[in-house]
């Protein structure tokens, strides 16, 4: 018998499958079962929170998955990502197999590999969700193949990231920018002091090396697969022999770095630098109208591309309100929720679907969205280069700091 | 059993019931800590004792240069607060000053350390406020300079966000000291006798000072040695301090970290233990210096201006405390402040607007973690002192001493083993299992700094009174906790400041999910939007101020009233 | 050893306009012990504390304090050379009675054993023989009274200011000390300034006495 609530469920379900025929013909009663048990859950979503931009769009998914589904979202504000791992495995090992206390976690790269790996995870999530079809699995190869491990549908994306330098147009001329390794090298003997990257054992940082790496390399595809202990001081010669040069040239030296992107941001408003880098293409633009930059800001790429990743969701195996956490993923990829998180205004990150998959009216949601002088063209940036195996940015990692720890 | 009676079964349990309560989770949180240190954590595959994990700690990139960088900053901060302090006491006491003293110190007292340590960060960066003030009409800086000031390898930057709350707080105690033995009599006799109002503090008031304010001066060490926050938001990153070092590894996303982690943790321990015995070594060192030289009977003038300068070093650091606090307050209302701009562009609420929503849930929660800890501190503390007072003649209890634990063992020693802990009874995470973490500090803190007065209380208020034919509780209430009030309210503005500064304890034991003011703003301190962070770090300082003023304004508003 | 006269000039204190004490002119010649009498609260101690130089700034004074030609009003407390007797001993508890009256000798007495027989002497002389390594807190209370008149006199002081010193000891030991005291101030030609409600202290001071009144 269906009662009130599932007539409810139903109806409120009916938008969000919408267009989507196919996954409403089939799915009708796994996911509004779905949906039935997701009311009322509070989903405790695991999230970095050093930028603002995107805890007010977490807020925002909170507030409409809350009307919609009646699923609201407690965004757990990690200072790290690494975080929410932790805490899956210590309720693992003290033996909390259901109930635990982390429902969706934003997550790629090394903690989605070692929550995969450990099988901390629950899923595969993305096939049970109906916007699951829109995703592009051939042009961002990211969404499938996450730093060289496939996803399997263990995580759900929800946007893309592509590395992009952002610099002050009115102390680096847009004709000077180096747009390669060696003319960035080029670049900081004539401005000493005035570049630097993140902490290696921050993402941003370690990036910063792997695109040196990729764009120094003769052979980038050699980095698809693991590292060898013999192989890497091969591979990576030409990488250590760029940056020996370079790190005097350094902000500080190369003595000390910032802590993360944000922090670089930071010191790039300042004056203290020209140069910082960003994983999002519209990250200068959107920081230029929150007044986190100013005005004149820039972006480029290397001539050869730079490195893209896509940021996911995961629900772990223990997570105490799974269906919510699925209704939140899947909300995540409704166009209009990936439009308005391209939307400069917004969160300005490039979506994660398949433009050929959407109707017009779909379409027609990113076609209207805003502009901005410091938004690079989608030709501008460039191809899109795979992120190495991980094992090359952990020993790459750990080389780093062999060489600068005092 | 009347109800009465059972307060009276109560009383007397509750210096027990709070040292067990409080105590055990302790020793049980370093016994977690201790065993993974050797290898042993079933949980993780570690089933056998061994080496490795020290091995692996050893091996770290840069170990030495984090062991050598914890020490020198940990000391150096203790020694320098400790020479301020009493330079200031010993140059001012004497001076009208010397009376508003507490009224300047208690704002500094009640600033969270990460509020602090953030504020002053903008203020000391090569772009920062003080460049950004005199550049380039002074420093000539059309770019801010590059050399290294915040994340500095030496680290002095915490050393000095350290000794900004750290001067005030001995002040504080030592102004308490002062209150248990004759100085100004003694000081009269010292100045008659022909010594200079410096030196006759130093020479007199001070060897008998210096035990009196041994366990907040050693309190003072442990911390220094083992700050997460502070070291975390000023300190280097590659190496960082052994206690971030610990963190870092406990929020690595390889559990086999938390090995190391458990060795970094049980070393830094060690370490503690030793610099307290290096302490009392240093003290021993200091009155016998004192000794010999009040005896050589030199009366030396010169004392006066050495000691002028460690008082205006601490007067600037007042200064700088200020002005770390207005520059938090200018961010979170600026539409953009550029550098070599001394002030912001334009002034807007737009960002305290956008925050409203994020800030109210981790405001009402530090508000709620910070009145629930206060009460019950106050509560258990009361029971303990009342218990104390009236068995055994009022003699100080020993026991009690014990309730001073947490603030001699570094957090990261047993909170480590703690969450552990916390994770197996499955309360980690919930409100009560962070309220518990907090009042392990909040009841040190106030019964520091409630112990002395009502131990020096005069109880031939209450035996009149009692005289009367009042009973035991009445004369409680009507009589001596109002006398004691000022007092109570201050310890009670103490503990609640201290709860809501709270970084590490609430991180651990709440999961991530427990979010307070303090632990966002050390979040975002790490790199988001300096506005943003401005309104965090605001509001996190605003709860203790108010409470600090309320404490103040309290007694004084009551006195004025019956005044009339 | 240098004598000097210990001149009171004029001296007027008030406090929130209450006149406490009214040109007040005395000379005390070496020796010689002037006794100011009086109710509490006559003004008597802020005299005191006026012609060592610690009066409250809640006070208003003014007049002249002079040692011979030497001015004292612009003087801090340590340089004017007054010895203090206080009511309570004030021993400073951390020091040995040798450290207490070692804190006191001036330090132109040089070297460890000279400083140490300049102190032996002195106890000995007080019948305090082999006190100096003794704890103040194992003395009785009128071997501190002696400890403190001790470590008072070693600051080789020019004049001895008496702040009832004697109130707080018994009969027996009050008698004795009194002697003690007086016998050393006209043995030093100390001029000295008693402070007291006690008419016992004034007749054994046997100086002029100065009664003052509450107004």
């Amino acid at each position: 018998m269906i009662d009130r609530r599932h007539l409810l469920a139903l109806s409120a379900a009916a938008p969000l499958l919408g267009l989507n025929r196919a996954a409403r013909a089939q799915s009708a009663s796994p996911w509004t079962e779905i949906l039935a048990r997701a009311r009322g859950q509070t989903v405790y979503w695991n999230a970095w929170a050093g930028d603002e931009q995107t805890n007010d769009f977490i807020t925002w998914v909170g507030g409409q998955t809350k009307a919609r589904h009646g699923v609201a979202i407690q965004h757990v504000r990690l200072k790290d990502t690494a975080e929410a791992v932790t805490k899956v495995i210590a309720e693992k090992a003290a033996g909390r197999l259901a109930g635990g206390g982390v429902d969706l976690i934003w997550i790629n790269g090394p903690n989605f590999l070692a929550m995969k790996a450990q099988g901390l995870l629950h899923g595969p999530v993305l096939p049970v969700l109906p916007n699951a079809g829109l995703v592009d699995t051939t042009n961002k190869r990211s969404n499938v193949v996450d730093f060289t491990t496939p996803v399997d549908g263990m995580a759900v994306p929800w946007r893309l990231a592509q590395l992009v330098f952002v610099y002050e147009s009115a102390r680096l001329r847009p004709a000077d920018v180096p747009r390669s390794a060696e003319a960035l090298l080029v670049w900081a003997r004539r401005n000493p002091g005035r570049l630097t990257h993140p902490n290696v054992a921050n993402f941003m940082g370690s990036t910063f090396l792997k695109q040196a790496l990729i764009d120094l390399s003769p052979d980038p595809d050699l980095f698809q697969r693991p590292a060898t202990d013999a192989g890497f001081d091969t591979a990576t010669a030409p990488l250590w022999n760029w940056y020996d040069q370079l790190r005097p040239l350094l902000w500080r030296q190369g003595r000390q770095f910032p802590e993360n992107a944000a922090a670089q941001r930071q010191l790039l408003n300042d004056g203290e630098i020209d140069i910082t880098l960003s994983f999002s293409p519209t990250e200068a633009a959107v920081a230029a109208q929150a007044g986190l930059l100013p005005e004149s800001v820039r972006s480029f790429t290397f001539a050869k591309g730079s490195i893209g990743n896509t940021s996911f969701v995961a629900i772990p195996f223990n997570a105490a309100h799974k269906e919510g956490a699925l209704v939140v993923a899947d909300f995540l990829l409704e166009p209009a929720t990936q439009a308005r998180a391209q939307d400069i205004r917004h969160l300005g990150s490039i979506n994660v679907l398949d433009a050929g998959k959407l109707s017009p009216e779909q379409s027609r949601l990113f076609e209207v969205l805003p502009g901005h002088p410091a938004l690079p063209a989608p030709a501008e940036l460039g191809a899109i280069q795979l992120e190495p195996h991980a094992s090359w940015m952990t020993r790459i990692a750990t080389e780093w700091s062999r060489r600068t720890a005092r | 059993m009347t109800a009465r009676a059972l307060a009276h079964t109560l009383l007397r349990l509750s210096p027990g019931l709070t040292l067990v309560v409080f105590l055990a989770p302790i020793v049980a949180g370093l016994v977690g800590t201790i065993l993974p240190a050797f290898g042993f954590l079933p949980a993780l595959g570690g089933d056998s004792l061994s080496l490795d994990p020290w091995r692996r700690l050893f091996e770290t990139p840069g170990f030495a240069a984090a062991l050598t960088l914890t020490l020198t900053t940990g000391w150096s901060a203790t020694l320098v607060s400790m020479l301020v302090a009493i330079g200031m006491a010993a140059a001012l006491h004497h001076r009208p000053v010397a009376r508003r003293l507490g009224a300047w110190i208690a704002p500094a007292l009640a600033m969270p350390h990460s509020a602090l340590a953030i504020g002053m960060a903008f203020l000391i960066l090569p772009s920062g406020w003080l460049a950004r003030a005199l550049s380039p009409w002074l420093t000539g800086w059309s770019r801010p300079p590059d050399f290294s000031t915040v994340g500095h390898e030496s680290g002095w930057p915490i050393v000095l966000a350290l000794a900004l709350k750290e001067v005030p707080y001995l002040m504080l105690m030592t102004l308490g000291a002062l209150n248990q033995i004759p100085a100004a009599a003694q000081l009269r006799a010292a100045r008659a006798l022909g010594y200079g109002p410096s030196q006759a503090w130093l020479a007199v008031v001070l060897p008998q000072v210096l035990a009196q304010i041994r366990l907040p001066a050693m309190a003072v060490l442990a911390f220094s040695l083992s700050v997460v926050d502070v070291a975390m938001i000023l300190g280097p990153g590659n190496p960082p301090t052994l206690a971030v070092l610990v963190v870092r590894w406990l929020g690595d996303p390889d559990p086999r970290l938390l090995f190391p982690a458990a060795a970094a943790a049980t070393l830094l321990l060690a370490l503690v233990i030793a610099s307290l015995a290096a302490w009392r070594a240093v003290e021993a060192v200091a009155q016998a210096t004192l000794g010999r030289w009040a005896t050589r009977g030199a009366r030396q003038p010169a004392i006066g201006h050495a000691a002028d300068i460690a008082a205006g070093a601490g007067i600037t650091l007042l200064a700088l405390t200020a002005a770390s606090m207005l520059s938090l307050a200018l961010w979170s209302v600026a539409t953009r402040w550029r550098w070599s701009d001394a002030w912001p562009e334009g002034f807007t609420s737009a960002t305290w607007m956008r925050q409203a929503d994020s800030l109210a849930g981790p405001a009402a929660t530090t508000l709620a973690l910070g009145l629930a800890a206060t009460l019950i501190a106050l509560a258990l503390v009361l029971a303990c002192l009342e218990r104390e007072a009236q068995g055994r003649e009022g003699k100080p209890s020993r026991s009690l001493a014990l309730l001073y634990l947490p603030l001699l063992v570094p957090q990261v020693a047993f909170l480590f083993g703690l969450q552990i802990l916390l994770v197996r009874f499955g309360i980690d995470g919930s409100f009560g299992a962070v309220l518990w973490t907090h009042l392990v500090f909040a009841i040190p803190y106030l019964f520091l700094s409630l112990a002395d007065p009502w131990r020096s209380y005069d109880d031939r208020y209450s035996r009149s009174a009692l005289s009367l034919g009042a009973s035991r509780w009445r004369v409680f209430w009507r009589i001596k906790l109002p006398i004691l009030l000022p007092p109570v309210l201050i310890a009670a503005a103490v503990a609640f400041a201290v709860s809501a500064g709270l970084y590490l304890p609430t991180l651990l034991a709440g999961a991530g999910r427990i979010a307070t003011l303090t632990t966002e703003a050390v979040t975002l301190s790490s790199g988001a939007d300096r506005r943003v962070i401005g309104t965090w770090a605001m509001l996190q300082a605003a709860f203790p101020l108010a409470a600090y003023g309320a404490a103040v304004a309290w007694p004084a508003l009551f006195r004025r009233l019956r005044r009339w | 050893m240098v004598m000097s006269t210990l001149h009171l000039q004029q001296i007027a204190i008030t406090i929130g306009g209450r006149h406490l004490i009214h040109d007040l002119s005395a000379k005390i010649a070496p020796g010689d012990c002037l006794t100011v009498m009086g109710p509490s609260g006559c003004g008597k101690s802020s005299l005191l504390a006026f012609v060592s130089g610690t009066l409250d700034p809640a006070f208003a004074a003014k007049g002249s304090v002079a040692l011979d030609d030497r001015v004292l009003d612009a003087e801090p407390p340590e340089r004017r050379r007054l010895g203090i007797l206080f009511q309570d001993d004030l021993l400073f508890p951390h020091l040995t009675v040798g450290g207490n009256l070692a804190f006191a000798l001036p330090a132109s007495v040089q070297g460890r054993a000279a400083r140490r027989r300049r102190i032996e002497a002195a106890l000995c002389d007080a019948g305090l023989e082999d006190f100096a390594d003794r704890d103040p807190a194992t003395l009785s209370g009128g071997q501190r009274a002696r400890v403190a008149l001790l470590r008072t006199l070693l600051a080789e002081p020019e004049a001895l200011l008496l702040d009832e010193p004697f109130a707080k000891l018994d009969m027996a030991l009050r008698e004795e000390f009194r002697r003690l005291v007086f016998a050393h101030a006209r043995m030093r030609g100390l001029p000295t300034i008693l402070v007291t409600h006690d008419e016992a202290d004034a007749r054994a001071a046997g100086g002029s006495v100065l009664k003052l009144a509450t107004i």
